[in-house]
């Protein structure tokens, strides 16, 4: 039973390891705008803007930062 | 005690096995380097004449393996155009691998930037495969006898000018 359960877990995980990640001639989807994190920019600063606030963090990305959440 | 050891023997085998099972999905990919032999292709072009290596052999030929969805290799283009009007009288070819999976991505890409040298299709990817490239645009140097001399990889404008030398060198070498 314990070499059984030793035999599947060693099975399911060569199973995980058989995913491979894309060749870098597979990638024309990944290139994709919508793939990009910074697809939109007015919703990549939108969204810098509130992160910087809610965190009370000095902004980067251009942005103005602060705790206040009124710049 | 003898419990501990008899419970390692029991483990001993699957560990084995697993090590076997990642061994034989590691993947054996070989990149070629300068001082190879270039793999051999026969891919189609436009008009679905096979273009392969063997019926290039005694040119200088710049293999470079392009996709429509690649920022650098769009900025390649104009320069390979040059490239191939300027060195292409004096026995060099250039041959641009498309890798795209549809052929319609890289007609639009085309029709955009132009290619004023031989483009060969390969959407089922052996011959990126066969090289090894490790990035896109790559761009492999080979001479007149199959034996790839430089590769680039990526396309940067601070290189143009090396490039461009390589390639003349080896025209000049091949003319004597």
């Amino acid at each position: 039973m314990r070499l059984l359960s030793i035999a599947l877990v060693a099975a399911a995980l060569a199973g995980c390891a058989t995913f491979e990640p894309p060749k870098p001639w597979e990638k024309g989807n990944l290139a994709k705008p919508d793939m990009q994190f910074d697809y939109d920019r007015l919703d990549v600063k939108t969204q810098q803007h509130i992160y910087t606030s809610k965190e009370a963090a000095t902004g980067g990305y251009g942005v103005g930062g602060g705790g206040c959440g009124c710049n | 005690m003898a419990r501990f050891v008899h419970n390692a023997n029991v483990m001993r085998p699957p560990i084995l096995l697993l090590f076997a099972a990642f061994l034989a999905i590691a993947p054996i990919a070989h990149a070629i380097e300068a001082g190879e032999a270039a793999p051999a292709f026969s891919l189609p072009n436009a008009k679905g004449e096979a273009i392969g290596l063997d019926k290039l052999r005694g040119k200088v030929v710049y293999v470079d393996f392009w996709a429509s969805w690649c920022g650098p290799c769009r900025r390649s283009f104009p320069w390979m155009n040059e490239m191939q009007q300027k060195y292409g009288p004096r026995g060099f070819v250039i041959v641009g691998i498309n890798v795209d999976k549809k052929r319609t991505d890289a007609d639009r890409f085309l029709g955009q930037n132009p290619a004023n040298f031989t483009v060969v299709f390969d959407e089922a990817g052996t011959t990126p495969s066969a090289f090894g490239v490790k990035g896109m645009p790559s761009s492999y140097l080979i001479d007149g006898r199959g034996q790839v001399t430089f590769v680039e990889r990526g396309f940067l404008d601070e290189h143009k000018a090396e490039l461009e030398q390589r390639i003349a060198a080896l025209v000049a070498a091949a003319k004597n």
